[in-house]
C-alpha cells in the first residue's frame, strides 16, 4: 500500500516542527527516515499514523487520506511501533500480542481460531513463540520489542511504521529486526539513529530541523556532503564488498569546533 | 491456549465461584448481627415479602432483616461493586497500579458536592445530591489531573506514579477540608458524626430507596465498562499503542471517566466516602483472574460486593454493640495493601 505525504507542516506551541514535508513510498518498499534529535522524524511519524494532526498538508494510503478513515479501518492497514512502550500489567507475552487483533475485533466479532493462527504465526515470525506464557515484564529489551512488532503483526497491516525500532538492542537483534523490515511485503517506514542500518532500506529520507532537506536511494542520500551538513559530524566512508555498499565510519567535524 | 481464550472454563469457575461466594457473603450478612436471625427465619421472611405462604415470623425479627440488614447488604454490594470497577477503569485508564477513586480525591470530591447539596440547599432530594456528588468528583478529577500534569511537566503519556499520588493527596485534602468547612458553619449539632460519615464512609441507616439508586447504576456503570473491555486491554502499552489499534483514545477515556465519576459519586452521596475499596480489590481479582478486562471487569466486580458486605460484617461486630464507619475497617486492610502495591509497583518501574 502506498503512502504518499503530501506538503505536511506542523507547528506545536508556535513552534514549527515539520515544514512542507512531501514523500512518496511505494507499496512494498521500505524508507529510513534519518536526521538529529529533533529533527522531527517521531512527528513525521506519528502524523503518518494519524495520531497527530497536521496543520497542512495530507497524508494518503492506498486510495484514502488518512483523515477520512475512522481509527479503527486505519488500524487494519497501518501499523504503528512506538519506541519502547512499557506496562506495569502482569501481561503474559502472549495476551500481549493478541492486543494487535483489536482492530478486528468487536463484541459481536469475538476472538476466533483464525485469530488465533495469525497470532501463533506473528509470534513465530519474531521468533517469541516459546515465550507465549512469559510475563512480557521478565524479557529482556530485545525480546520486548520483538513482542511489540509481532503485535502490529498480528494486526496485519499493509503499512508499518516503525519508530527507532533498533533502539537499545544488542547488535544481533538490530540486524534481526532490520533483516525483517527489508523481508516484509508491506510498505514500512522507519525512523533510525544508525545511519549504516538506512543502506538496507529502499529510501532514505533526510530531516533537518523539520525540512526535508534530502530524499532518495540510499546510494544518493548517504554521502558524506548530505551527512555532514546535517549531522556536523565528519563521514569516512569504507566500501564493504561482502554487504556490497559503504560502511560509514564517523568523527568530530572539523567544521564544528 | 485454552486458559486464555474468551470463553475458556477457568474464568467461567472462577466467576462461577465469586457468585456463590457472593451469595455466602450476603447470607451471612443477613444472620449476622446484635440479634443472630438463623437462616429458616430469614427464608420465611423472604417468601412472606415475595407474597409466598410462610410461617409468621416475629415482627422484630422481620423488622431487622426486611428494613434494615438486607437493604444495607445489598448497598454495601453495590458500593463494593461500583467502586472496585471505578478501581479498574482508573488503574487502566491512567496506567498507575495506585489509582484509585479514594486516593485520586474522586470521593472526597464527591463529598463535597453532595454536602454543598445537603447543607447549602440547592434542594436536598437524593438525587439531586448525587448530582452534586458527581459535579464535586468531575471537579476534584479536574484539578488532581491538571496538578499531576503539571507537576510532570509534560503533555500526554503515563502520568507518574509520585506525580499523581501527590495530586491524589493534595486534592483529596482540600476537598475534605472543603467539606469540613461547609458543615461546621453549618452549626448543626450531628456536625462532627456527619463528617466522619463523609470522610469515612458508613452504611448505618441504609433504606430500600437507596438501593433502588445504587442498584441501577452498579448495572449501569457495568454494562458500560464492560462495553469497553477491549479498550481497557489495548491500553496495556499506553494510549498511544492504544490508539495505533484503533481505539478512540480521547471518547473512550471521557466515557469511562464519566462513569467513574457518576459511580463514585452516586456510591458517596449514599454511603460516604468508603476508601481502599477501589484500590485492593482489583489487585486482588488480578491476582486470581489474570489482567483481561473481559474477565477482571466482572470478578472485580463480584469481588468488590463481596468485600464490602465482608467489611460491613466485620464493622457490626467488631466492638459490641457499636457499629464502626465502614472505612475504617476498609482502611485497616486497605493501608497495609497500599504499601504493599506501592513497594511492588516501585520495584517494577526501576526493574
Amino acid at each position: 500500500m502506498r503512502i504518499l505525504v503530501e506538503d505536511i507542516s506542523l507547528s506545536i506551541q508556535g513552534k514549527p516542527i515539520l515544514q512542507d514535508v512531501s514523500l512518496d513510498i511505494a507499496s512494498g518498499q521500505s524508507l529510513a527516515l534519518i536526521g538529529p534529535n529533533g529533527s522531527g522524524k517521531s512527528t513525521l511519524l506519528r502524523v503518518m499514523a494519524g495520531h497527530i494532526c497536521a496543520d497542512q498538508g495530507q497524508v494518503t494510503i492506498g486510495k484514502d487520506r488518512l483523515c477520512d478513515l475512522s481509527p479503527r479501518n486505519l488500524a487494519q492497514r497501518l501499523g504503528f511501533v512506538s519506541q519502547e512502550a512499557g506496562t506495569t500489567d502482569a501481561i503474559a507475552v502472549e495476551d500481549a500480542v493478541k492486543l494487535g487483533r483489536t482492530p478486528w475485533l468487536s463484541l459481536l466479532s469475538p476472538f476466533r481460531g483464525e485469530d488465533s493462527r495469525i497470532v501463533e504465526t506473528a509470534m513465530s515470525e519474531m521468533a517469541i513463540s516459546a515465550y507465549g506464557k512469559k510475563q512480557f515484564n521478565t524479557l529482556s529489551g530485545g525480546e520486548k520489542q520483538r513482542v511489540h512488532i509481532a503485535r502490529v503483526l498480528a494486526q496485519t497491516p499493509q503499512i508499518f511504521l516503525l519508530d527507532e525500532p533498533t533502539n537499545h538492542l544488542d547488535i544481533r537483534h538490530q540486524i534481526a529486526i532490520i533483516d525483517w523490515v527489508i523481508r516484509q511485503k508491506s510498505t514500512v517506514a522507519m525512523a533510525v539513529h544508525d545511519l549504516n542500518h538506512a543502506f538496507a532500506c529502499d529510501r532514505v529520507a533526510v530531516l533537518h530541523g523539520g525540512k526535508l532537506v534530502a530524499f532518495g536511494e540510499p546510494s544518493e542520500v548517504l554521502v558524506p556532503d548530505v551527512i555532514e551538513t546535517v549531522f556536523q559530524v565528519a563521514v569516512h566512508p569504507n566500501f564493504a564488498a561482502q554487504l556490497n555498499r559503504p560502511v560509514l565510519a564517523f568523527s568530530k567535524s572539523a567544521a564544528a569546533q | 491456549m485454552n486458559r486464555l481464550t474468551f470463553g475458556g472454563l477457568a474464568p467461567a469457575v472462577s466467576l462461577f465461584g465469586a457468585m456463590v461466594i457472593l451469595l455466602a457473603a450476603v447470607g451471612s450478612a443477613l444472620v449476622i448481627g446484635e440479634t443472630v436471625i438463623p437462616l429458616p427465619t430469614i427464608w420465611n421472611v423472604l417468601k412472606l415479602e415475595f407474597g409466598y405462604s410462610a410461617p409468621e415470623v416475629n415482627p422484630i425479627d422481620h423488622g431487622i432483616l426486611w428494613s434494615y440488614r438486607l437493604p444495607r447488604a445489598i448497598l454495601a454490594m453495590a458500593c463494593g461493586a461500583s467502586l472496585a470497577l471505578s478501581g479498574v477503569v482508573l488503574q487502566a485508564l491512567l496506567r498507575n497500579p495506585l489509582s484509585d477513586p479514594y486516593i485520586l480525591g474522586l470521593s472526597a470530591g464527591a463529598s463535597t458536592g453532595a454536602v454543598s447539596v445537603a447543607i447549602l440547599g440547592f434542594g436536598a432530594g437524593v438525587l439531586s445530591l448525587s448530582g452534586g456528588a458527581f459535579i464535586g468528583a468531575l471537579m476534584a478529577f479536574g484539578f488532581v489531573a491538571f496538578l499531576a500534569r503539571m507537576a510532570k511537566g509534560e503533555g500526554a503519556g503515563a502520568t507518574s506514579s509520585l506525580a499523581l499520588l501527590l495530586a491524589g493527596v493534595a486534592g483529596a485534602q482540600l476537598f475534605h477540608a472543603l467539606t469540613a468547612l461547609i458543615i461546621a458553619k453549618s452549626a448543626d449539632a450531628n456536625q462532627a458524626r456527619a463528617i466522619i460519615f463523609w470522610m469515612m464512609g458508613n452504611l448505618s441507616g441504609s433504606r430500600w430507596q437507596d438501593v433502588y439508586l445504587a442498584v441501577p447504576v452498579t448495572m449501569l456503570g457495568l454494562g458500560v465498562i464492560f462495553g469497553h473491555f477491549r479498550a481497557l486491554d489495548a491500553m496495556t502499552f499506553g494510549r498511544e499503542a492504544a490508539q495505533s489499534m484503533g481505539i478512540r483514545t480521547s471518547a473512550v477515556m471521557t466515557i469511562l471517566i464519566g462513569t467513574t465519576a457518576l459511580l463514585t459519586a452516586i456510591m458517596v452521596s449514599l454511603s460516604g466516602a468508603i476508601g481502599f475499596v477501589g484500590l485492593v480489590v482489583p489487585h486482588a481479582a488480578r491476582f486470581l483472574v489474570g489482567v483481561r478486562h473481559v474477565v477482571l471487569i466482572p470478578a472485580a466486580a463480584l469481588a468488590g460486593g463481596v468485600f464490602l458486605i465482608m467489611a460491613d460484617i466485620v464493622s457490626r461486630v467488631l466492638i459490641p454493640g457499636q457499629t464502626l464507619p465502614i472505612g475504617v475497617v476498609t482502611a485497616l486492610v486497605g493501608a497495609p495493601a497500599f504499601a504493599v502495591i506501592l513497594v511492588r509497583s516501585s520495584r517494577a518501574h526501576s526493574g
